[in-house]
């Protein structure tokens, strides 16, 4: 082939694999999510009580145990599992009992979970129960929350802050 | 598995050769995907050294530093921002390609399992960098990388709290883990060197550096490709919406997609069960081995031509361990030995004109030998008959030679054609075996044992050693290097051969040639 001929289909060959790169490194363009729809995520990580209460032990007890490791109470390592319910429009979308975390069953109970919903207006409850009570909740919350399409909304569990929070309508209240 | 493989060598060697008429074997880049790799990993590494400059790590910084670059200073930031993304699609491209074609040549398994297994984690290592550099643009394609990827891992239950909660809301999101992806961004690429390193350590004079010519065409293309259409970002990150429409780098992120319509489960098995083929490729099926190639002490000089000759480190030199009067002796690890032959085809010893004691080689292959190839060749010389006779060497690996034989042409075919002494051209022509002498092997430039091509070109040129003797008439000797596809085009090489043989002197009477002896440098003191 003669080298100016050569020198072209060079070209075009470069051209088609600078086509390839430029074409595949952001096309065909993606659709993730539903431009109508919303995401709900809940993301909770929360201990459970103790499985029991401490308790505190005899003068015996104490006696027995070897002089460095010598305490007033016995506190167990093991927590409850924490119950979790998320009611959407009266319609229950989580109702859940979660294990605590950890070889011990000691850790931090965690849910970390995504539904995708229509956008609109929802009427929202959170409930949670981290003690032995056999009925009830410990900590509850319901509002009404607006979520607009492609909107993500957070119900968090934060105790030390007072218990759930929702993204959107949070914000919208601040 | 060898369907697959044939089919797709058949792809690759129709490209190849319409590559070989474009650029010429020295610069056809199907040759050199491995050297193009790495010419991409530097354009990446000196791009991403400018762009780190301008980059701002922090929530907010980050994707304001990549716009600065990006708009202000488009000229330069900018065009360093896209040639960091383009070469970094690059490298995938190459080392798919690469593997793709390793696979199809079936270079992967026996003594080159090696190569292949630590290959494999290179492609962990470049999506692990290329997907974090995504992650640090902080744009709503880094915001959707970066909560699939930390549920993707929290998937496995490692962690002690889940990592997608770092990405839950603006508030929780810290410029500390800007900083953790930099160094994440940089260590991957640097792991990547050692491992390509070592990826290399069975490899001979491993090609790292693409011949210039393509790699400023390379470059030119990448430079080009960055003016016309630059590297720009999505919107900024908003944890509080979901990105809707994305338009994802498909080198990199086609995994996202799969983790959106499958569970985060069914990607870990479709990861682990890939990794796991590709691990394993080299043993499924198991397959018998070849017999490494063995050395003969008696016959073995030291002369170390097995050593270089040798494309895969398998020939080691070391200090004598006979009462012979040379310094060294080779030793073949058989765990590195691809019985290609090479080595048998460059060892001073190996020639076919001994008489005066047996044909045993310094270094020979021992399922393969070249006594047995002498007894062959002089069989199927015997078959010959007509005006212009012909003996076609060829290669197992290459346009396959055994189906081209007739009753004027003896095709014989070797594990490589450098396996070849060239002193076998000489014995064939000189005792009058054949007429002329065809030798054929892999495509100039893309030779199934790396060198052998080149070794054979280099002998026959007299400028390698063993050379092939002066003496030979060289109008008797043709080389036409051909793949498996130009089988055709090498059958019809061979007829005009025979023309032009027809055409030429009929060739002294055999008596009345000098008779062969071995040169100094085909190791005299041995050809007794």
């Amino acid at each position: 082939m003669p080298s100016v001929l050569r020198y072209l289909a060079q070209g075009v060959v470069y051209a088609l694999i600078a086509g390839l790169f430029g074409y595949f490194a952001t096309s065909p363009a993606y659709r993730h999510a539903d431009t109508q729809r919303a995401k709900l995520t809940l993301s909770l990580a929360h201990s459970g009580d103790p499985v029991h209460p401490c308790r505190r032990l005899t003068r015996e007890e104490i006696a027995a145990l070897p002089p460095n490791m010598r305490k007033l109470t016995d506190c167990p390592r093991e927590r409850l599992p924490v119950l979790v319910e998320i009611v959407l429009d009266g319609r229950t979308i989580v109702s859940r009992s979660v294990s605590p975390s950890g070889l011990f069953g000691d850790g931090p109970s965690q849910i970390y979970e995504n539904f995708e919903i229509p956008a609109g207006s929802y009427s929202l409850a959170a409930r949670l129960r981290d003690s032995a009570r056999s009925e009830g909740f410990d900590y509850v919350r319901e509002a009404q929350v607006e979520i607009a399409p492609q909107q993500r909304l957070v119900i968090e569990f934060r105790a030390e802050s007072g218990g759930f929070f929702f993204s959107a309508a949070d914000r919208a209240r601040s | 598995m060898t369907f697959l493989q044939s089919r797709l060598r058949w792809g690759f060697e129709v490209v190849e050769a319409w590559l070989d008429r474009i650029f010429g074997p020295a610069w056809n880049p199907l040759y050199q995907l491995g050297a193009l790799g790495f010419f991409y990993y530097w354009v990446v590494a000196v791009s991403g050294i400018y762009v780190y400059i301008l980059f701002d790590t922090g929530t907010t910084e980050a994707y304001e530093s990549v716009e600065y670059m990006t708009v202000e200073q488009w000229y330069l930031g900018g065009v360093m921002r896209s040639l960091h993304r383009y070469a970094s699609d690059g490298m995938v491209l190459m080392m798919v390609v690469h593997m793709l074609r390793e696979f199809a040549l079936d270079r992967y398994r026996g003594a080159r399992w090696f190569t292949w297994v630590t290959g494999t984690p290179v492609l962990w290592l470049v999506f692990v960098a290329g997907i974090s550099g995504y992650w640090m643009v902080w744009d709503e394609l880094a915001q959707y990388i970066a909560i699939l990827s930390t549920e993707w891992l929290d998937w496995l239950g490692i962690f002690g709290e889940p990592i997608a909660r770092n990405f839950l809301a603006p508030h929780t999101l810290d410029d500390r883990f800007f900083t953790l992806l930099t160094f994440i961004h940089i260590v991957a690429p640097l792991l990547l060197l050692l491992v390509l390193w070592i990826h290399l350590l069975r490899v001979t004079r491993p090609r790292i550096n693409p011949k210039r010519g393509l790699a400023v065409g390379t470059f030119l293309m990448l430079v080009a490709l960055s003016f016309v259409k630059p590297a720009i970002s999505h919107p900024p990150a908003d944890l509080t919406k979901v990105p809707g429409v994305l338009d994802l780098d498909w080198f990199y992120l086609p995994a996202y997609p799969l983790m959106d319509h499958f569970s985060y489960g069914a990607v870990w098995a479709f990861a682990a069960v890939l990794s796991f083929m590709l691990f394993a490729l080299p043993w499924l099926p198991p397959r018998r081995r070849a017999a490494a190639a063995a050395v003969d002490l008696d016959n073995c000089n030291g002369c170390e031509r097995c050593a270089n000759d040798c494309p895969f480190e398998a020939i080691l030199m070391r200090p004598r361990s006979d009462a012979l009067p040379f310094e060294q002796e080779a030793s073949v690890d058989a765990n590195l030995c691809t019985a290609c032959g090479i080595c048998a085809g460059s060892c001073p010893t190996s020639t076919p004109f001994r008489r005066a004691s047996d044909l045993v080689p310094g270094i020979d292959l021992p399922e393969r030998s070249l006594p047995v190839l002498r007894e062959r060749l002089e069989a199927a010389s015997a078959k010959l008959s007509g005006k212009t006779r012909v003996i076609v060497f060829g290669c197992d690996h290459a346009a396959l030679v055994e189906s081209l034989g007739s009753s004027q042409t003896g095709a014989l075919s070797l594990p490589c054609i450098a396996a070849l002494p060239p002193s076998f051209i000489d014995y064939v022509l000189s005792r009058d075996l054949a007429d002329g002498v065809v030798i054929t092997g892999c495509r100039d430039g893309e030779c199934f044992n790396r060198f052998g091509v080149d070794w054979m070109t280099a002998r026959l040129a007299g400028t390698r050693d063993p050379y092939l003797r002066k003496r030979v008439p060289r109008e008797r000797v043709l080389t036409y290097w051909a793949a498996g596809a130009d089988r055709a085009a090498l059958a019809k090489a061979i007829e005009d051969f025979h023309t032009a043989l027809a055409a030429l002197p009929a060739a002294p009477p055999p008596a009345k040639m000098p008779r062969a002896r071995p040169t100094a440098s085909e190791g005299v003191s041995l050809d007794a």
